[in-house]
């Protein structure tokens, strides 16, 4: 497996190529399902919704995250600086 | 026919007392047996149904057996749960971590059978104080404080959850657990509910859970992902189930542990938050209350507990080989531990919810249940953070660990490799069972509590599916550097607490011990003074009235003593002469002034 990975790695843009077709493939099968049985309006009538909504629910995500960690969130490691402390047991 | 339970519990809780005697070669296969034992007992009682192990006490019918179906499946994978988290751990040679486990295993399971309050909540608080030795297990800088700070909360968790037990007696009279009124809530329903919630790590009292799994030690970790939430999750179905406020909570849940799981730094804190989010999902389901939904959130937890513990496993082994947690200290870990790599992305597939892997048969019930019960905002923010939890576990995770930039250290990277076979052996039956529940979901679904047709493997479910996963990927790839980890924590709602407790600790040693020495001061300068004053003055009086009346009483007593003694010549004519003398005077002078 691992030399699989290596393999895959050393040949980066094939890969990239293949998901994209994939991708194009996952995007275009839509067209083709039933979706009379979707629970709302939007995925009935707007085409290729769930490809838009997977796309934009992670760039949001990211952005919001990104935004939340910047505004203060994200904070030095020493933050709560500890008092008490014993040595590091690891197994 | 009440003779034929067996409680698990007992089992568990009489291996861990009798495992400090087990000793040499005999350990190992030891705790492989009991907990082996204990998930016979629980395959043995799938069979039965009702009330069993009932015990009187005082006025009250304590039910230690109740079986029926929705006991059963979570009995089921709790056991199932301790023979793997046991394996895992095997050659831990601390008995006292393996006893806590154990015990923690039996609190869960005698909470999941109990059929009473009393006896839920003995088993409840069993888990709390079990539970924190497998944090303090750890033995790392923060282990201490963060098992001390996860019992503190616990334990108020815990008289919250007694509170409302109390109030509940007081209202109806009985202490039978079973699905309260949740239509008409009393304080009662709210208090149980509370104390549930802050086991299933609800939002806002969920801060304990990332920061005592990420501290745990690396198999006890394995533990703690799977018990408590799970546990609380089973709790919530049975007393909560249709509580309209668990659809806002659970959906709060799923966003928030998605965001922060975004941010993290900590692999196992990622996975915490992990828990945070997915409990969301199932809290949601019990907050939608019907049958379908009912279903997803049974399944979603059966799953979750297959999923996160592989996954914990996954990165229990990189923190067991190698020492560390952090992105920011590993990375490009495949070709030193590609089994662990294999396991983990299954794990990563698994909980985002990818075809034929476990969450994809069980998170859509719960959306789909949302749908249909006209609870649209729930389902699409549910499915907004289901593409997040593909983002920052299906990607992040294994990207940024086993690929990615390499941040190991040279003695890092020297350490890292696949960990022994027994962690093997325990995560390739996890592995399997993502898998296996994940494309043949029948026997899963035989389980749930209701009879509902669902399935999962339509045309539409497996392209919405894949549009999903595989566009959030694209935009992942696109925007990865600005989700690259970076060293920094995460300040969440246990800043308030801290700070709190900080603010508590500085009003007792500024303000109130100024106060106090501050009195101690008057008191000594006015009141010590005075009172000095006052004494000295007593004193006076006591020794110049006091003991000048009873010095001269006394004085005068000895004088005429001393007088008296005079006229005692020791001669009995002398002695008359003045006794006659004194009578004859007194004679005289009386009948002198009788005749005046």
């Amino acid at each position: 497996m691992t030399n699989l990975i290596t393999y895959l790695q050393a040949h980066l843009k094939t890969v990239m190529a293949v998901c994209l077709v994939l991708l194009v493939v996952i995007a275009g099968s839509s067209f083709m399902v039933d979706t009379h049985h979707a629970h709302t309006w939007v995925e009935q009538h707007v085409p290729l919704f769930w490809s838009f909504f997977g796309f934009c629910a992670a760039a949001v995500i990211i952005g919001v995250a990104r935004w939340f960690g910047r505004s203060g969130i994200q904070a030095p490691t020493d933050f709560y600086s500890s008092s008490a402390s014993t040595p590091c047991e690891e197994d | 026919m009440a003779s034929s339970f067996i409680h698990p519990s007992v089992l568990l809780i009489l291996g861990a007392l009798l495992l400090p005697f087990i000793q040499g070669p005999l350990r190992k296969p030891y705790l492989f047996f009991v907990p082996l034992l204990a998930l016979c007992a629980v395959i043995v009682n799938t069979s039965l149904s009702g009330n069993f192990a009932t015990v009187s006490f005082l006025d009250w019918q304590l039910v230690f057996g109740r079986v029926d179906k929705l006991s059963t499946v979570f009995a089921l994978i709790m056991a199932l749960m301790a023979v793997i988290g046991t394996l895992y751990g095997l050659q831990v040679d601390r008995a006292g971590e393996h006893m806590a486990a154990w015990l923690y295993a039996a609190g869960s399971l005698g909470a999941i059978y109990s059929g009473d309050y009393l006896s839920l909540f003995l088993f409840w608080e069993m888990m709390a104080f079990a539970s924190v030795f497998l944090i303090w297990f750890r033995r790392g800088k923060q282990s201490l404080q963060v098992g001390y700070r996860y019992l503190l909360i616990h334990t108020i968790g815990g008289i919250i959850l007694l509170a409302g037990i109390l109030l509940r007696y007081q209202a109806v009279g009985n202490i039978t657990f079973d699905l309260m009124d949740v239509a008409h809530p009393e304080l009662y329903t709210w208090l149980i509910m509370i104390g549930f919630g802050l086991n299933a790590a609800m939002v806002p009292l969920h801060s304990w859970l990332p920061e005592a799994y990420s501290e745990a030690s690396y198999n006890g970790a394995v533990f703690l992902c799977a018990f408590t939430t799970k546990t609380a999750v089973y709790v919530l179905a049975r007393a909560c189930a249709g509580m309209d406020i668990l659809v806002i909570l659970g959906v709060i849940m799923a966003l928030y542990g998605v965001i922060y799981a975004v941010m993290e730094n900590d692999i196992r804190k990622l996975l915490a938050w992990s828990i945070v989010s997915q409990v969301g999902y199932m809290v949601a389901g019990i907050g939608i209350g019907t049958d379908l939904a009912i279903n997803g959130a049974v399944a979603h937890a059966v799953v979750h507990i297959l999923y996160k513990s592989l996954l914990f496993m996954g990165t229990g082994s990189v923190l067991y080989m190698t020492g560390k947690t952090k992105f920011t200290e590993l990375g490009g870990l495949y070709a030193k531990m590609p089994a662990t790599f294999f396991f983990t992305v299954i794990g990563c597939l698994s909980i985002s919810a990818a075809p034929c892997f476990a969450a994809y048969v069980s998170k859509s019930m719960i959306i789909s249940a949302g749908f249909e019960h006209h609870l649209n905002w729930a389902s699409w923010l549910l499915m907004f953070g289901a593409t997040g939890t593909f983002m920052y576990n299906g990607l992040k995770l294994p990207y940024f660990l086993f690929f990615g930039q390499n941040n190991c250290s040279a003695e890092t990277w020297k350490k890292a490799g696949d960990p022994t076979w027994n962690m093997m052996i325990a995560m390739t039956i996890g592995a399997t069972l993502c898998i296996l529940v994940g494309t043949a979901p029948g026997f899963l679904y035989a389980m749930l509590p209701y009879a509902v047709e669902y399935n999962p493997y339509t045309a539409y479910h497996l392209v919405e599916t894949l549009q999903l996963l595989g566009f959030a990927a694209l935009a992942f790839f696109l925007l990865k550097k600005y989700v690259e980890p970076v060293d920094r924590i995460c300040l969440d709602i246990d800043w308030l607490y801290r700070n709190a407790g900080r603010g508590f600790l500085w009003l007792v040693k500024g303000p109130l011990q100024g106060c106090d020495t501050a009195l101690g001061e008057v008191y000594r300068v006015v009141g010590l003074s005075s009172l000095m004053t006052l004494s000295r003055f007593w004193s006076w009086f006591d020794w110049h009235a006091i003991d000048g009346v009873v010095d001269g009483i006394a004085r005068s007593v000895r004088a005429l003593g001393g007088k008296v003694r005079i006229l005692q010549s020791g001669q009995i004519q002398l002695t008359l002469f003045y006794a006659y003398s004194l009578a004859t005077i007194l004679l005289v002078t009386f009948i002198f002034f009788q005749l005046l």
